[in-house]
């Protein structure tokens, strides 16, 4: 469960989040919209632990812990997974290599024993299949020269050996045309299950079509000020978000 | 001996040999246990600047030492002439794949000393070649190299170095190449270790088609001083060369890179790229560049390109968020930046020992 | 073809080659003292400028000229020149007391100066061999608290300033040239935008040299104060002559915190002819120095003439985050040689710079990139980037690039890009097949290649820079 109280942080002198409040048990998939420059980027961001992003008050607590104060790999061997809005390229190093070391650092962590090449690949080679995807995808470097769409699948791919507890989709929408989408509402609901919770960030309310959410949250100006059923985002998607700070 | 060049030479303006000309070399003494890469192919051993035939392996295309008159203006080319007293002459015969020969170079002592060894590489019409060469050692000394490459049409050699000497040494290595129609140099050095070093690597291309790809990567920390300085001259139409240069540079090491192509006016459709890149790993190191264009024909595409920063932040954040520590995180970068100058180095052996070497490097840090 | 239709032909490329015929003063030839103590007195100097000529006058003797440069010119003989020459009637007091010969020299160079003819919206102050002959709109700037004069003028008027800033910049002992032109210099321009000010108009300082044998030794200050801001352009036109003639100018700019300073040049001196006679020696030291918090300093220019062009541009970027910026294209043809480019010397953390470099070469013309770029330790998140392009038109020129980069900072990050290339046959060819003319053709690709530069200048001179590159490459191409 991942349960946020009162989270102020800030990029140098501005204050972007401003007491945000939630709740995501086990099991439920939660949606996060608002307008730009609401702060879903940067709650992102502070949850999986980016530089440049100063908390100054509240915390974020999940399976127990208070993840705000460990490394990003440390919140990612804890289970947390955030899918990039803009994944980044990695010139150089080959994408096998790059999920292998990833998924041995976690198990390192966990107490769990590392994958040796061969069980490794075999296990990517499966995850690259019922993703649809090629499976010269695991010999290309991490993103580089690939299309929108590749690098949205590549999110997917390595969300779908690491299996986190959470994950945290930072408009991974964006920029997507319909069969992109499916892709990620198909990353996701594949692992849905009593374990897994997810945290959807979202501009539109397209991508809730295919990833039906439990509960939609409204964030503005730093703070969640409506959260409701999924037809809340029909709603929002109907009448926009104007007059949401007066709701 | 012929003067030590200085910082008023252009060519010498980011290295200063001071502290070399302030050192008083003795002669080489004799070296007891020497330590020798194991590595499972012919191999010449050269221990404080003389052939050990009991180290050696049997090659049948290795040939008595040959002193060389020197004609050109290098200051250390000259003072090696003037010096040298062994080397390898290798000279492998037209049509003839020689395979890998290992050149090794170890040197130890307790004072000071100077070595200058003068090799001499030819491969005849369509002969192969490929060569690594190893510089190892403990201790202050000079070693001051001199290798002449003369390759003829459609020869094929792969030049691949490791210099790993003592930090306390100097290595200053003057490496020129001819290379006819057709043929191709392929190079490689890794700088890893000397207290000061510099490569400076010429490969004149002769005829129509020949090639160059002169790479390097440096690898640098403490104090050490690496330099490593290139001239591609293209003097026939229709030939590419490449330069891949990478530089890390952690303490307060300096890096240089100074690498020149020049296109006479007869060398039409030359393709000249050469890319230089430096990471600086912390606030003290210092890395310069000076790459030049010097084009004399119009129809030609040259280009070189320069960076120098830090690590991306980016893609640290990028694998941490995926659960690799920060560390292994900075090393699997450093490799990735690295990928690309090691790209021309696929003779296993060869390959192995380098990644090593990096691999090394990364753990002392 | 008659020699006759060569000749017009010629002079059609360089329209600028017309001598005018007024009655002159010039010292004797050659360089020694009392020639320093002449100018000095002829322009009414305190005596603290005389001492501080002098002083340069004595560096320079003790210094070599520089050979580093990718230049070749037979040695020159500093004792043939006249260091000093001028229109012989007294200073005019105002316009209409200036020459009318002078007048019509500006007019057929295209500069009236009369203000009621002027372009709008620019000030130019008009500079003649070794005197400034007019400036205008000088009651408009001074309205705006803006100082806009003849240096020589500044050094009586505005001593203060004088002496606070000439030289803070290019030291007398900065090089060669420098040295010399501190001894020597005879006018320019002084400009002064006081705290918080824009400048209402653009200002220009237009050169002309005209007497024979003699060396231009121009010296222009640019200060802008707190957060204040100028654009200044400045062009050059000299007559067509045999023997080569010797401009040596130092331009020093200061920008304070907050400043502005965008510094424009079309460079136009007579470029020799096709056979490589003649022509100017351009050996100019121009260098800003933002001082300021958030300073910024601009330097753009279009280089087409002179026989040899010595010059680099640059900026020590001193104020935490101040920024400096060089676009250049330098167009070389016949047997023209340049040598140019900048340094940016980053001092202050955050500090930025762009160096957009295009150099042509063409005919038998050697044409070189020469830049530095320095990162000092203290210069934390410093940004440089850097892109020179070369373009050869023939093969019997040249184009070189020599950068330096010179990086001590670890959060600093430097970018350098260059290439080399000539102009695509297919882009010829497309061109001439929807009906351009093969001289058109390459005029409208040169200018698509230099367009990264151009767009930086003014309006006014954008349209002139746009037309000289063509001219400057007629014949190149046949």
């Amino acid at each position: 469960m991942l349960e946020i109280k009162n989270l102020h942080a800030r990029i140098g002198e501005k204050e972007i989040l401003r007491g945000v409040n939630l709740v995501v048990p086990d099991g439920e998939i939660h949606a996060i919209m608002g307008p730009n420059g609401a702060g879903k980027s940067t709650l992102s961001y502070v949850l999986s632990g980016r530089d440049g992003y100063e908390v100054t008050e509240g915390e974020a607590i999940y399976d127990g812990q208070n993840i705000l104060d460990l490394a990003p790999e440390d919140r990612a061997a804890a289970g947390i997974f955030l899918a990039f809005q803009y994944p980044v390229e990695l010139p150089g190093v080959g994408n096998a290599n790059f999920l292998r070391t990833a998924l041995n650092a976690i198990r390192r962590k966990r107490g769990e024993e590392e994958l040796d090449a061969v069980a490794f690949l075999k296990q990517a080679r499966a995850a690259v299949k019922s993703l649809h995807m090629k499976e010269d995808f695991l010999k290309r470097n991490v993103n580089v020269g690939f299309s929108g769409g590749e690098k949205k699948r590549n999110e997917m791919l390595q969300m779908a050996l690491l299996q986190p507890g959470l994950a945290i989709l930072d408009e991974t929408d964006s920029g997507l045309d319909i069969d992109a989408l499916k892709i990620v509402a198909d990353g996701v609901n594949a692992l849905r299950g009593p374990k897994f919770s997810a945290l959807v960030i979202t501009h539109y309310q397209r991508l809730l079509d295919h990833i039906v959410p439990d509960v939609v949250h409204v964030l503005s100006a730093g703070r969640i000020v409506r959260s409701g059923p999924k037809e809340l985002a029909l709603e929002l998607e109907a009448h926009g978000y104007a007059g949401l700070e007066a709701a | 001996m012929t003067a030590l060049p200085t910082r008023k030479l252009e060519a010498w303006r980011y290295t200063d040999l001071r502290q070399l000309a302030s050192i008083e070399f003795a002669a080489p003494p004799p070296v007891v246990a020497p330590t020798l890469p194991n590595i499972d192919l012919p191999r010449l051993v050269f221990l404080n600047g003389t052939l050990a035939k009991e180290l050696s392996s049997p090659f049948e295309y290795v040939h008595n030492f040959q002193t060389i008159a020197e004609d050109s203006t290098q200051p250390l080319a000259l003072i090696n002439a003037e010096k040298a007293h062994d080397g390898m002459t290798l000279h492998v015969p037209a049509g003839v794949d020689a395979g890998t020969l290992l050149l090794i170079s170890y040197a130890a002592g307790s004072v000071p000393f100077a070595f200058h060894l003068r090799h001499r590489i030819t491969l005849g019409e369509g002969a192969k070649l490929t060569l690594i060469e190893i510089a190892k050692g403990e201790g202050v000394y000079w070693h001051d190299p001199v290798i002449d490459i003369s390759l003829e049409q459609g020869a094929k050699f792969a030049h691949i170095r490791l210099q790993d000497e003592s930090r306390e040494a100097f290595h200053l290595a003057t490496i020129r190449a001819r290379v006819a129609e057709a043929a191709a140099y392929d190079h490689f050095t890794a700088t890893i270790g000397a207290k000061l070093s510099r490569t400076e690597i010429s490969a004149t291309l002769t005829g129509t088609g020949a090639l160059a790809h002169l790479n390097g990567a440096q690898l640098l920390t403490g104090t050490q001083h690496g330099d490593f300085t290139t001239v591609v001259a293209h003097k026939a139409p229709g030939c590419p060369s490449r330069q891949t240069v990478k530089s890390v540079l952690a303490g307060t090491a300096r890096g240089v890179f100074q690498g020149r192509i020049e296109v006479d006016r007869v060398a039409q459709q030359t393709d000249g790229f050469q890319l230089s890149q430096a990471l600086l790993l912390s606030p003290g190191a210092e890395m310069d560049i000076k790459p030049e264009l010097e084009i004399f024909a119009d129809d030609v595409k040259c280009s070189h390109g320069a960076t120098i920063g830090a690590l991306d932040a980016e893609q640290l954040f990028y694998l941490r968020s995926r659960g690799i520590p920060d560390d292994q995180a900075r090393s699997m970068l450093i490799r990735a930046f690295l990928e690309e100058a090691l790209e021309p180095v696929t003779q296993p052996e060869a390959r192995a020992l380098l990644e090593e070497a990096i691999d090394n490097w990364w753990v002392k840090q | 073809m008659s020699t006759t239709d060569m000749q017009a032909l010629a002079e059609q490329k360089y329209k600028y080659g017309f001598t005018t015929d007024i009655e002159m003063e010039a010292f004797p030839r050659g360089l020694n003292e009392d020639i320093i103590r002449m100018i000095s007195a002829k322009k009414d100097e305190p005596d603290w400028m005389l001492q501080w000529r002098l002083k340069a006058y004595a560096a320079w003797l003790q210094m070599e000229e520089p050979n580093w440069a990718k230049l070749h010119h037979p040695p020159i003989d500093y004792q043939d020149l006249y260091y000093y020459a001028a229109p012989a009637k007294a200073q005019p007091k105002s316009l209409d007391e200036v020459d009318p010969e002078l007048l019509k020299t500006y007019e057929k160079l295209g500069i009236p100066l009369h203000e009621r003819a002027a372009l709008a919206g620019v000030a130019v102050d008009a500079v003649f061999d070794s005197v400034s002959v007019a400036t205008t709109f000088r009651e408009t700037l001074s309205k705006a608290g803006v100082i806009f004069c003849p240096i020589s003028e500044a050094v009586r008027e505005h001593p203060e300033l004088v002496r606070e800033y000439l030289g803070s910049v290019v030291p007398v002992r900065d090089n060669y040239f420098a040295a010399l032109n501190s001894a020597v210099f005879s006018d320019g321009s002084f400009v002064y935008i006081p705290k918080g000010v824009r400048c209402p108009m653009e200002l220009s300082t237009y050169f002309r040299i005209n007497a024979k044998n003699t060396g231009q030794f121009e010296r222009t200050l640019i200060i802008a104060d707190e957060a204040a801001s100028v654009s200044y352009l400045e062009g050059c036109t000299a007559p067509m002559r045999d023997e080569n003639q010797l401009h040596a100018a130092v331009v020093e700019l200061v920008a304070l915190d907050e400043a502005k300073i965008k510094y424009s040049t079309v460079q136009n001196w007579y470029p020799g002819d096709a056979e490589g006679k003649g022509g100017i020696y351009n050996f100019v030291t121009k260098r800003g120095a933002c001082r300021g918090r958030n300073s910024k300093i601009s330097w753009t220019q279009v280089e087409t003439g002179s026989a040899i062009t010595w010059k680099y541009p640059s900026c020590i970027l001193q104020g935490d985050g101040s920024v400096g910026e060089f676009y250049s294209v330098a167009v070389t043809n016949n047997y023209q040689q340049a040598d140019t480019g900048t340094k940016m010397i980053h001092l202050g953390k955050n500090t930025t710079s762009t160096i957009i470099s295009k150099g042509i070469s063409a005919g038998h013309s050697n044409n070189t990139y020469r830049g530095l770029v320095k990162i000092s330790a203290t210069a934390s998140g410093a940004r440089n980037f850097t892109q020179c392009d070369s373009l050869l038109i023939g093969d019997q020129c040249g184009a070189h690039t020599v950068p330096y980069i010179e990086n001590r900072s670890i959060s600093a990050k430097v970018e350098h890009e260059a290439t080399t290339s000539k102009i695509a046959e297919d882009q010829l060819f497309y061109c001439r097949s929807r009906g351009l003319s093969q001289e058109d053709a390459v005029g409208l690709i040169v200018n698509g290649f230099c367009k990264d530069v151009l767009k930086e200048l003014p309006m006014e001179f954008a349209v002139e820079a746009q037309k000289l590159l063509s001219v400057s490459l007629e014949g190149s191409v046949g």
